[in-house]
């Protein structure tokens, strides 16, 4: 490495003028606005303003939260169970899992409202033996639901990638000395496994925390989320830039804040994300 | 325990597949609900063709997919050899740094602090319209890049030194030892990278929807029609976009398995 000289360091200069210009310039822009009146004054006005959407964050994070936590528990058995398929059996079934993400992510969570309708499928189901109607949408479960939906193959490819390179003698050692099946899930495979769960969670988290179709199609607008505030503001005009430009700021350094904590739990890998 | 797996490996299936069902079989509904059946009929995909706003915007996003595609790879492949050349430790870090944050961040929060960014711009030079195609197009390079350096880096860091400097020997220049030796051999992570930027950038909506002004992309259009109650031309145009990639998705796993084949065959 010691001949690479000053010209291989300078063809990266387009990538670092456009990241200066087009990553970091955003943000402190973001920034100034967060910290600006209408005028271009400085104020913590904004700032104070927060506290009206104070419920939108703590229902955002209890969706996302919850959204995360189902689709974990959902997908680590899928995962699982995807390993111990055979190796073209694996393929083919990775491909299927992965296939629904490629269907526009607005009309994959709108066929939900078709599903779950009042005059819905579930609910004429119901109907006909007798047991509905139900409401289902504009429900908070519905939310999560949508959320679960859209994410899930981000919980699976992970955690399915990690555990497909755990080594088998490792698993047969345990068997030898003594572990059963429960002890080998729970003391060798899932620690093992535990940097595809970390990233998993971020992958699924991050989006869930800050959606706002999800919720206005499937929630009816009944409980703002915090992203649904962003968007409303924003379109609102340029009066609303500067309240919605704080709560952007607050969102991005409680998601940066989350993954820093993430983070701390996944020690062993070095190339993991460095914030 | 084989059941077990089968029984829930199926169950998972038919949730994720629910919304595709639903999404195909409506698209050849009759009627114009999309909750009531009321007898097949290709209506709506016939109806697709002479939709100009929806053919005009699947151009659009066909245009910035492959432009967005094209610059992100090639600038972020420079960028991993010029990262990867750096010295400091410092400058490294703080460079990994800046690239993961589109990559971290939420959408929303890379859409709207570009928006304000080509508003603060628009502004300064005081354009009518601070949103159009350039916008969009600048947004979707910066939110691929991270996804191509993080392609092609791993496999530059695989790639043997010895290799280059044996190219050197023979008596290549530098440049042409980069071109001949060390490109090839990291083709395919650049491959993977310019594929995952064309599928993201076909399929963003969260910030394209901040940064796109009257510049519609395919997403944008979508977001509209599902604004108001939706007929099944959504569903049917859908359909046609999943067929496609359904398709192509088919095709690359059997080529991959017949160089699977004939490598082992070697």
């Amino acid at each position: 490495m010691n001949k690479k000289s000053f010209g291989s360091r300078l063809v990266a200069a387009p990538y670092y003028v456009w990241a200066a210009i087009f990553v970091v310039v955003p943000l402190i822009i973001t920034a100034y606005f967060a910290f600006t009146g209408k005028d271009g004054s400085f104020t913590l006005s904004n700032m104070y303003g927060i506290s009206k959407y104070g419920k939108s964050f703590a229902i955002s994070i209890l969706y996302a939260v919850i959204a995360t936590a189902v689709t974990l528990l959902v997908s680590y058995p899928m995962a699982y169970f995807m390993t111990k398929l055979k190796i073209s059996s694996q393929r083919m079934i990775l491909l299927i899992v992965m296939l629904p993400m490629w269907m526009n992510f607005l009309i994959r969570t709108y066929s939900w409202i078709t599903i779950l309708a009042n005059t819905g499928l579930i609910n004429t189901f119901l109907k006909a033996i007798g047991l509905g109607p139900v409401q289902l949408i504009n429900t908070p479960g519905a939310v999560i639901l949508g959320m679960v939906y859209d994410f899930i193959p981000y919980m699976i490819l992970p955690i399915y990638s990690v555990m497909t390179k755990i080594d088998h003698s490792v698993l047969e050692a345990a068997e030898d000395l003594g572990a059963n099946g429960f002890h080998r899930m729970t003391k060798v495979i899932f620690p093992l496994s535990l940097p595809g769960v970390i990233s998993g969670i971020t992958m699924v988290f991050v989006p869930s925390v800050s959606t706002f179709y999800i919720s206005q199609k499937l929630g009816g607008n009944k409980n703002l989320l915090i992203g649904d505030a962003i968007e409303f503001l924003f379109n609102n005009g340029p009066d609303y830039y500067n309240i919605a430009s704080a709560l952007s700021l607050i969102l991005m350094v409680m998601i940066l804040l989350c993954l820093t904590v993430m983070n701390r739990f996944d020690n062993g890998e070095p190339e993991g994300i460095i914030v | 325990m084989k059941t077990v797996s089968r029984i829930y490996t199926v169950l998972m299936l038919i949730f994720l597949y629910a919304p595709v069902a639903v999404m195909v079989f409506f698209s050849l509904n009759s009627g114009g609900s999309v909750w009531v059946f009321s007898g097949f009929s290709l209506k709506w995909y016939e109806g697709l063709m002479e939709d100009t706003t929806m053919l005009t915007a699947l151009t659009h996003t066909i245009i910035i997919a492959v432009l967005s595609a094209v610059i992100s790879t090639v600038i972020g492949t420079a960028a991993s050899v010029g990262i990867l050349s750096l010295r400091k430790k410092f400058t490294k870090k703080v460079i990994t740094s800046v690239t993961n944050i589109p990559l971290m961040n939420a959408d929303i929060v890379t859409g709207v602090s570009l928006m304000l960014l080509f508003i603060f711009i628009g502004r300064l030079f005081s354009l009518d319209e601070s949103l159009g195609f350039v916008t969009v197009l600048i947004a979707h390079i910066t939110f691929n890049l991270p996804y191509v350096i993080l392609s092609v880096m791993p496999k530059l860091v695989q790639t043997d030194h010895n290799l280059l400097d044996a190219a050197m020997d023979l008596g290549c220049t530098k440049t042409a030892s980069f071109f001949k030796v060390i490109l090839p051999s990291v083709s395919t992570g650049i491959f993977t990278g310019f594929i995952m930027a064309f599928t993201l950038s076909l399929d963003d909506f969260v910030i394209s929807y901040f940064t796109c002004g009257h510049y519609q992309t395919l997403p944008i259009v979508i977001y509209n029609m599902t604004k108001k109650t939706v007929s099944p031309d959504v569903y049917a145009l859908s359909t046609v976009i999943f067929v496609i990639i359904f398709v192509l998705l088919i095709l690359y796993n059997v080529v991959q398995n017949k160089q699977d084949k004939r490598r082992t065959a070697i």
